[in-house]
């Protein structure tokens, strides 16, 4: 599972403690079973046999042994119950809200003014406090290396926290069923060192990017003029809907629609062209663009760093 | 007229379990034939319910797979779960209950003969109702334990949800019914000398399960009509705007759904726990502790439910007690195992069929009780909750344990149901398929849960370690599905020419051996005396002896047999065709709800004609 | 079918308390529900505002006299009395039968008042929880009244008593998840 932030280290170490007990008594029922079945098979012209009521002493034994092998699983499970459950951490370094929408993550930077979607950077070895909150329904916040599940319920805000230790991309996935494209619903956590993370930062937090080249502008001008700014925002433009992802710098993210596909001009192009082909149910319509506008588009959208 | 049928129906009724047409059948009060129709109608939706799962697994073979449309595979995972737990396990477990645990009394039917007809009425009705929503607009699709919001009518707005409301609330009314039936049945209807410590612990266990349904059952049914109202009226139980909870739904959910597991794990436990010592000819090791944790396990189950919860963020405290209490089941379920185990240490073991199932149910069951106390570990369970690990889990817990524990029963009860005996050789190939087919698609899913694949996604992406792993649970899927060949075959066989049976094929121990295969429809002549738990293992206590008879191992002892004819005449429960009038009732009431008024109406008028026309009636003929 | 049972209970007569007994858990999941969402209301009307206790205590007390009366007609019935039995039993029945209308009105108030079934955590509660024990009432009046028709008849002997001795359970059971629900509801505000 190569956990790789103090919060996923805690569950692992647990985790495999419990494996191995598991496994011990597994090993110990099995070869018991499989001794007394081949052992005390019939045979022929047997004698019939003794017919044994019970044995206190033993009964006492096999009641008594797993009551010892659970309290050894007990205490470290409580002992990290109560730490990985404890609603916030000592020090935070950094608050991000996670809004959970059918099927898309929005990540919130209050202390940084930053908003993007799907995509979180956050910066090695320091404390991220993530404040979960659904729009919708119950959606479930997974990142399996660095930490989850917790769930977003709505009318609740939920918490988790966890300090990453090593640099990379981290793959997560909403972990509870949310509707037909549940299964569409990924994201990924980008842990940066810090001067990454500073740069991340600057960029994120200028508005959008004004595209003055050919086809780039003319995608521009397709996007402002359709329905596309009803539900999406690019900072520094008149776009300012708030039903879909914030595009501000989308051409600088890894992956598009909630980390199903690769950010690259085809997928773009796919994506805009056919919204409900690739997220079935999405709340994204097809525009019914022209292949040019669409093109126009995409180039507009990747200029968007 | 009413009178001329039911006597009618008396004369073809007279005759046993299997003869008469079809109004006999509708009109049924005996409890072996009400048997034999809850295991036709929970065997065919088990092979439905069968077939959902393995469309789920052919979507999954490959990663990106458009093979199934999503909403089609939504629909197909929420009703795998909804038939298998609610109208495949449930009804076949009340089969079980409903042939054997009147046998093992020594009582000739149950305590409410037309309630228990209406019961499986009421079941099949809500059942074809279910399956209906297939034709009006779609099935179901929000995961067999529907969580709101979800599931209201906002992000749902299809009739979907509304046939999985109301089927399950139909549903409900008749297993509620079939648990006061069934507890009131032990409680009551023993023979002389069959105190409740020399019960066979198959009925211990329906005894146990019966009250677990009745405390159960009801927090489902008022979730289910807060759900209604929230559909259909607009009220405001789940809406978190309106100020409420929308976990509120998974506490009244859980409260029911983990007793649900011991509903459909306990049973099971009770076969092994009458065949093992039947074919070790040795009596049950421990039979007061076995019979304790038993009742110990249903109580615990009702101070877990949390543990399903873990990831909602109800905090430390709720989550430590939670898991600890959790953990505690281990250990009257180890204990279970071990006396299994006891019970074959110094015996003589037959491996046949039913002990082959029983055998599997001690060496599977221990995996998924084991993944069990994975669970139970709140941060451990953060990483394993809804992803293929739980799955995994519960899938070896309910296939290991109540699937292999139902085969268990069908092949030893199966003799004394028709009189035939099922072949033994169809009998290994289909256990050892069923065996490799459960090890061979769940086992992968610990592993694939663990890398991170939550359950309930219709599609995975490439290049997460994943696909191996799908596809040979996938394989597996497929043998699952050719294991059912020898069964239907041994079936098939059986009804064509099975060797007869005879009363006591097994040399079993417990009262549903004495009378002859298939039994009398008033099942005992004379009502039995009771002196042990092992009544046809003391012959010296039973004078009557038949030479012969059940005497097919070396070893074995001569069951005192039941006479054949009754000495004296019998009175049993006249036909009824009421209790299906008050179900049908019930059925238009339930489709009116979709409808409107002008349906409801004239449901509840049918309902007052069963419910009079069975009140009025004359019980015994 | 006859004879001894096992416990010494008559067959039936445990059926019922074997219902009731999953009855409380039917209602103990509604109570739980209306405290947990007890002043979690965000717009009102609010129940304070439109509780009318006089009035419910004048319905609750005719509902515990119905239990008084079911008492008299099991009496009745035991000892063979059938102008007694029809009379006790039509009593009970007609007190719940008043009840019920008291419920109407007060269920018609609140409409009015602007409290529907959807308007508020309060009003959904209260509608589902008094509404479930008004459709329990509501049975019981319907099986009560069956009962006084059958005594009418000259067809509830001594030897029957048992089936009234059982309708009573149930309708005692009403009256007291009247009591629980009155406390809850009314009383402590």
């Amino acid at each position: 599972m190569h956990p790789a932030s103090d919060f996923a280290a805690r569950l692992d170490s647990l985790f495999w403690q419990i494996f191995w007990w598991a496994v011990g008594v597994f090993v110990v029922v099995e070869a018991i079973l499989i001794y007394t079945i081949i052992r005390f098979r019939a045979r022929p012209g047997g004698e019939r046999p003794k017919p044994v009521h019970g044995h206190t002493g033993l009964e006492l034994g096999w009641t008594i042994a797993p009551a010892l092998i659970l309290v050894a699983i007990a205490i470290p499970t409580i002992q990290t119950i109560f730490v990985v459950d404890k609603p916030s951490p000592e020090e935070a370094d950094l608050t991000i809200e996670v809004i959970g929408r059918q099927w898309w993550w929005e990540f919130r930077y209050p202390e940084l003014g930053i908003i993007t979607a799907n995509e979180a950077h956050v910066p090695v070895g320091q404390t991220v406090d993530l404040r979960l909150r659904s729009a919708d329904v119950l959606h479930s916040f997974w990142v399996p290396r660095l930490g989850g599940k917790r769930d977003l319920v709505p009318g609740r805000e939920n918490f988790l926290w966890f300090r990453p230790d090593s640099v990379g991309v981290f793959w997560g996935q909403c972990a509870e069923y949310c509707g037909t494209s549940h299964a569409l619903m990924s994201l990924r956590f980008v842990v940066d060192d810090a001067s990454d993370f500073d740069a991340w930062v600057a960029t994120n937090q200028a508005t959008a990017v004004t595209a003055s080249e050919r086809p780039a502008s003319q995608g521009r001008n397709v996007f402002m003029t359709n329905a596309c700014i009803s539900c999406h925002t690019i900072r520094g433009t008149q776009a300012q809907g708030v039903l879909g992802p914030d595009l501000t710098h989308v051409g600088s993210r890894l992956t598009i629609a909630a980390g199903v596909l690769d950010n690259n001009a085809a997928n773009l192009a796919r994506w805009i062209g056919n919204p409900q082909d690739v997220k079935p149910g999405s709340l994204m319509p097809n525009m019914g663009l022209t292949e040019q506008q669409v093109e126009q588009l995409v180039a507009y959208l990747q200029s968007l760093r | 007229m009413a009178e001329t049928t039911v006597n009618q129906a008396t004369g073809a009724h007279e005759e046993g379990t299997w003869s008469g047409g079809v109004w006999s059948w509708l009109t049924t009060v005996d409890h072996k034939r009400i048997a034999v129709l809850y295991f036709v109608a929970g065997f065919i939706f088990l092979l439905v319910a069968g077939m959902e799962g393995q469309m789920i697994r052919l979507q999954l073979a490959k990663p990106e797979s458009r093979l199934l449309d999503p909403d089609f595979y939504n629909q197909m995972f929420t009703m795998h779960g909804t038939t298998m737990v609610f109208f495949a396990g449930m009804p076949l477990i009340i089969a079980f209950f409903n042939f054997v645990v009147p046998l093992q009394i020594g009582a000739r039917d149950v305590a409410f003969p037309r309630l228990n007809a209406f019961s499986f009425w009421v079941f099949l009705f809500a059942g074809l109702f279910l399956y209906a929503s297939f034709f009006f607009g779609g099935a179901p699709d929000g995961g067999w334990f529907a969580y709101m919001p979800l599931t209201g009518s906002q992000y749902s707005p299809r009739t979907g949800m509304d046939f999985y409301v109301l089927a399950l609330l139909l549903s409900g009314v008749g297993t509620i019914a079939g648990g006061v039936n069934f507890l009131v049945t032990i409680l009551n209807l023993r023979a002389p000398g069959m105190g409740l410590m020399r019960m066979p612990l198959f009925t211990w266990m329906a005894f146990v399960v019966s009250a677990l349904i009745l405390l159960a059952f009801p927090p489902f049914t008022i979730g289910l009509v807060f759900m209604m109202f929230d559909r259909m009226f607009g009220t405001l139980f789940f809406n978190a705007a309106a100020g409420a909870d929308p976990l509120l739904w998974q506490h009244l959910f859980w409260v029911f759904g983990h007793p649900e597991v011991y509903i459909l794990v306990l049973p099971a436990f009770g076969v092994v726990s009458d065949v093992i010592p039947t074919f070790s000819k040795k009596p049950l090791f421990g039979y007061p502790v076995v019979v304790f944790s038993g009742i110990l396990i249903a109580f615990l189950g009702f101070g877990v439910w949390v543990h399903h919860m873990f990831s909602t963020g109800l905090g430390p405290i709720v989550n430590a007690v939670f898991g600890g209490a959790t953990m505690l089941i281990a250990i009257p379920t180890g204990i279970k195992i071990f006396n299994w185990i006891a019970t074959m240490w110094g015996g003589a073991i037959r491996f046949k069929t039913p002990m082959l199932f029983a055998i599997g149910l001690v060496g599977t069951f221990v995996i998924g009780g084991l993944s069990g106390v994975m669970h139970s570990s709140p941060p451990s369970d953060l990483q394993q909750t809804d992803t293929y690990f739980v799955v995994a889990h519960f899938h070896y817990v309910l296939i290991g344990g109540t699937v292999f524990g139902l085969f268990s029963g069908l092949y030893y009860w199966f003799p004394k149901v028709t009189g035939r005996m099922l072949s033994e050789k169809l009998g290994a190939a289909h256990f050892w398929l069923t065996f490799l087919a459960l090890n061979v698609t769940f086992f992968p899913m610990h592993f694939s849960g663990l890398l991170g694949m939550p359950r309930r996604t219709f599609t995975y992406a490439e290049g997460l370690g994943l696909e191996t792993f799908n596809l040979i649970s996938t394989i597996g899927a497929f043998i699952f599905t050719l294991s059912f060949v020898p069964l239907v075959l041994a079936l098939w066989r059986a009804w064509r020419r099975g060797e007869p049976a005879g009363p006591n094929p097994w040399d079993a121990a417990t009262l549903e051996w004495t009378m002859s295969s298939p039994p009398p429809h008033y099942n005992f002549a004379v009502i039995p005396q009771v002196e042990s738990r092992d009544s046809l293992w003391h012959p010296h206590i039973d004078p009557g002896h038949v030479p012969g008879a059940g005497d097919a191992e070396p070893g074995g002892v001569t069951p005192r047999l039941q006479p054949d004819p009754a000495p004296e005449p019998v009175h049993m429960p006249n036909p009824s065709f009421w209790p299906l009038i008050l179900a049908l009732g019930m059925l238009v009431v339930t489709i009116g709800a979709l409808i409107g008024l002008r349906v409801v109406i004239p449901g509840v008028l049918l309902m007052f004609v069963g419910l009079y026309g069975w009140a009025f009636e004359p019980v015994e003929g | 079918m006859h004879g001894p049972t096992s416990t010494g209970i008559p067959t039936r007569k445990l059926g019922m308390w074997t219902f009731i007994g999953s009855e409380c858990m039917l209602f103990g999941t509604l109570i739980s529900t209306f405290l947990i969402y007890r002043g979690r209301n965000v717009v009102g009307p609010y129940p304070e505002e439109l509780l009318n206790i006089p009035f419910i205590t004048v319905t609750t007390f005719v509902l515990l006299m119905s239990s008084l009366m079911m008492v008299l007609a099991l009496a009745a019935v035991q000892r063979g009395q059938r102008v007694g039995s029809m009379l006790w039993l039509f009593m009970t029945a007609l007190f719940g039968l008043i009840f019920l209308t008291g419920q109407y009105i007060e269920f018609s108030h609140f409409v009015h008042e602007g409290l529907g079934l959807s308007r508020n955590l309060f009003s959904s509660t209260f509608f589902v929880l008094t509404g479930t024990h008004g459709a329990h009432v509501a049975g019981g009046v319907i099986w009560l009244g069956t009962l006084c028709i059958l005594s009418l008849r000259g067809r509830l002997p001594p030897e029957r008593a048992e089936t009234v001795e059982i309708a009573g359970l149930y309708w005692h059971f009403v009256d007291v998840v009247w009591i629980v629900l009155f406390t809850i509801i009314y009383l402590l505000q």
